[in-house]
């Protein structure tokens, strides 16, 4: 256990050292770096990644995965635009937008409880089925035209200092879950159904259920994501989100999350999600193009996968070579 | 794959049916087409039409072939969510070399083939060699050769006209009356459900998939036999490159973006199991041809084609639901304690 928080720990501040550097290239390559104006552009752009990725975090940590969220975000972009524009008031059209998503995770979350199906089919499904729908309530046209107030909160900043709005969002979900992860039996008991599943649930873990919150947890937390999104863009689009649950998945597994499930932390993934930000704001400082940036991205998930798995088999090759003590070896990529 | 004799409850004629016809997927699937397509013609004849068909066949033959690589990947228990990438490189690649006329179009197609599978031996190599998980490894590669499509396309696009003359016409092309395509896709399915029913590597494949303890104990090497089915996967994404980019002509930098959806569907819809170890290249190749039939009636019966992405989604997740109906029936009606298969499932559950 010590050596497993140790691991983590080492993680953590590996991260925040590449943060560090990161942060000290972009002042040296720019004056504009870390004033306000730049810190603001720099947290909003990957505002709702980073809000998407706290859910995520437990989920995987839960020994599942979610990858319809990015069809979540657009599905609940078009669905507000969609009643924005039939003439229902936002107070209103916020709430309904939201339980279509916690929906949407009930139904990911059934199909994985309830029927016994892998998550990553399931939410490949549901991936295609809520962008279809989202293009079905909204076709191609775009929905402008929302309350100022509305839009400001998406690009706006609070008043006097270089927080946006949605950071509000996020932070206090990060506190939250942060703590329910960390310091409560929820927590827990997320872990040890990401350790072993069957081993919690003759522990009493209603493991079932604890996932199916999980789920609909995600789902909820993605529709708010493309609210913010509708807002920070000021119109709704069906299109919007598409390619994101890379970055999504990117942000949780650099942060340390084992894809396997049972280890993790809410601070390294928000960690991550800073690290992702400066370092695409450094790039586009040096003019990288975007589609660098994808790459970069792409590349920089297999490789906070690789290295621990590397320095984990270089660790197991030692006490092999030490102790003379047989591991077994893992099952090659069981999906 | 003949499936072991079990006896069984008597649940109900309903269960039964579909137990049966979920066991006889290949077979209930031709059936489905043909009735989808009687359906479908009563109301727009055109669907029978030599021009229609050629066009639906000439699709479903390009997802068809990824289907089939996406199936020996899926097999050992596995996915590659980077096909589409393949496909899009590939078709700009294949198009651009031959719109500069550095190669001949026999080498161009050749050339063409081999980067899909340095592709797929790339994804094989993070799998099996780097213990990276295919979901994460090709969720990676996915975004990786997207952006060395946008690289090298640089917001251009190859045209029909900067191709060499002819070059296009074999999309349309037929041999006695039969699409090209449509053979080409046929031969790849058919030397595929050899290789997968009667070489040893093939057998390895279902081993692997089905049980990995037990054909490590077997001395099976479930690390190459993984790293093949990528590479093998990435050569035929490849082929459906090529494909894709006499298809359609005119290749930009998205070409095929979103095409995983479609080659996954067609796989779960063509009974191949997604817990590895079970299905056929012939089921996944009628998943495409049941899909390409669902896209066309559409177009045809002038429903909005915004329907499709949910129906594929719908149709993935409704196969994927029945596959585990079925896989809990059969499970429960052998002798095995149920507690023993909430325990097993439990543990699939975990990935």
């Amino acid at each position: 256990m010590t050596a497993a928080v140790a691991r983590l720990a080492r993680w953590e501040i590996l991260l925040g050292l590449v943060l560090l550097a990161l942060l000290g290239v972009g002042q040296a390559m720019s004056a504009v770096f870390l004033t306000p104006r730049n810190v603001a552009n720099l947290t909003a752009a990957l505002i709702e990644v980073a809000i998407m990725a706290l859910p995520l975090a437990l989920i995987v940590i839960a020994g599942e995965i979610d990858l319809s969220v990015e069809s979540m975000v657009g599905l609940a972009c078009a669905l507000l635009g969609f009643l924005w524009a039939a003439g229902v008031p936002l107070e209103a059209g916020i709430p309904i937008v939201l339980v279509v998503g916690a929906l949407g995770g009930l139904l990911n979350g059934v199909l994985v409880t309830g029927f016994g199906l892998p998550s990553l089919v399931v939410t490949i499904g549901t991936l295609a089925l809520f962008r279809g729908l989202a293009l079905v309530v909204l076709g191609p046209q775009g929905v402008s035209g929302f309350p100022d107030a509305f839009t400001t909160f998406g690009f706006g900043t609070v008043p006097g200092t270089p927080i946006p709005w949605p950071a509000l969002v996020f932070l206090p979900l990060a506190v939250i879950l942060g703590v329910v992860l960390h310091a409560t039996w929820i927590g827990r008991q997320i872990y040890a159904v990401g350790k072993n599943a069957s081993a919690a649930r003759f522990s009493g873990v209603r493991v079932l259920r604890l996932k199916l919150a999980l789920f609909v947890l995600s789902g909820t937390i993605a529709a708010l994501a493309g609210v913010i999104l509708t807002a920070r863009f000021a119109s709704a689009r069906a299109d919007v989100g598409q390619g994101m649950t890379l970055t999504v998945v990117t942000v949780v597994l650099l942060g340390g999350v084992n894809i396997f499930g049972g280890r993790g932390t809410i601070p390294g993934v928000v960690l991550a999600a800073l690290t992702l930000a400066v370092l695409g704001n450094v790039l586009r400082l040096g003019n990288v193009s975007a589609e660098i940036q994808s790459i970069a991205i792409g590349a920089l998930l297999v490789v906070s996968v690789v290295i621990p798995n590397l320095a984990h088999q270089v660790q197991a090759l030692y006490r092999r070579v030490r102790g003379g003590r047989h591991l077994p070896a893992g099952a090659v990529g069981t999906g | 794959m003949a499936e072991p004799a079990v006896l069984e409850r008597p649940t109900g004629w309903a269960g039964r049916v579909i137990t049966l016809a979920a066991r006889q997927r290949e077979l209930t699937l031709a059936g489905l087409i043909v009735v989808l397509a009687a359906l479908v013609a009563l109301q727009a004849p055109q669907l029978l039409s030599s021009s229609n068909l050629a066009q639906v066949t000439a699709q479903a033959s390009i997802i068809g072939i990824a289907a089939v690589g996406q199936t020996l990947v899926i097999l050992t228990r596995n996915v590659d969510l980077s096909v589409e990438s393949t496909i899009g490189l590939v078709a700009f690649v294949v198009a651009e070399v031959l719109a500069q006329r550095m190669l001949e179009p026999a080498a161009a197609i050749a050339f063409g083939v081999g980067l899909g599978l340095v592709l797929g031996v790339a994804n094989g190599v993070l799998v099996a060699l780097l213990n990276v998980p295919s979901i994460v490894a090709t969720l990676g590669t996915l975004s990786i050769y997207r952006g060395i499509d946008f690289l090298l396309a640089g917001g251009k696009q190859v045209t029909l006209t900067d191709l060499p003359p002819g070059y296009t016409d074999a999309a349309r092309a037929t041999v006695v009356g039969i699409p090209l395509f449509f053979l080409v896709a046929v031969a790849i399915i058919a030397a595929f459900a050899v290789i997968l029913r009667q070489t040893t590597f093939g057998r390895q494949l279902y081993a692997v998939g089905s049980n990995p303890e037990a054909a490590a104990i077997l001395g099976i090497r479930s690390r190459l036999i993984v790293f093949v089915a990528f590479a093998l996967c990435g050569m035929l994404a490849g082929v459906a490159g090529v494909l894709w980019g006499i298809e359609f002509g005119t290749i930009n930098a998205t070409a095929a973006t979103g095409v995983v959806l479609q080659v996954v569907a067609a796989c779960v819809v063509g009974g191949v199991n997604i817990f590895g170890g079970s299905g056929t290249v012939v089921g996944a190749g009628l998943g495409a041809l049941f899909l390409g039939f669902i896209s066309n009636a559409l177009i045809l019966l002038r429903l909005s084609q915004f329907w499709l992405q949910a129906i594929y989604g719908i149709v993935i997740l409704v196969a994927v639901s029945i596959d585990a109906l079925v896989t809990r029936r059969l499970a429960r009606s052998t002798t095995v304690r149920r507690s023993f298969v909430g325990a097993a499932a439990a543990g699939r559950a975990r990935r």
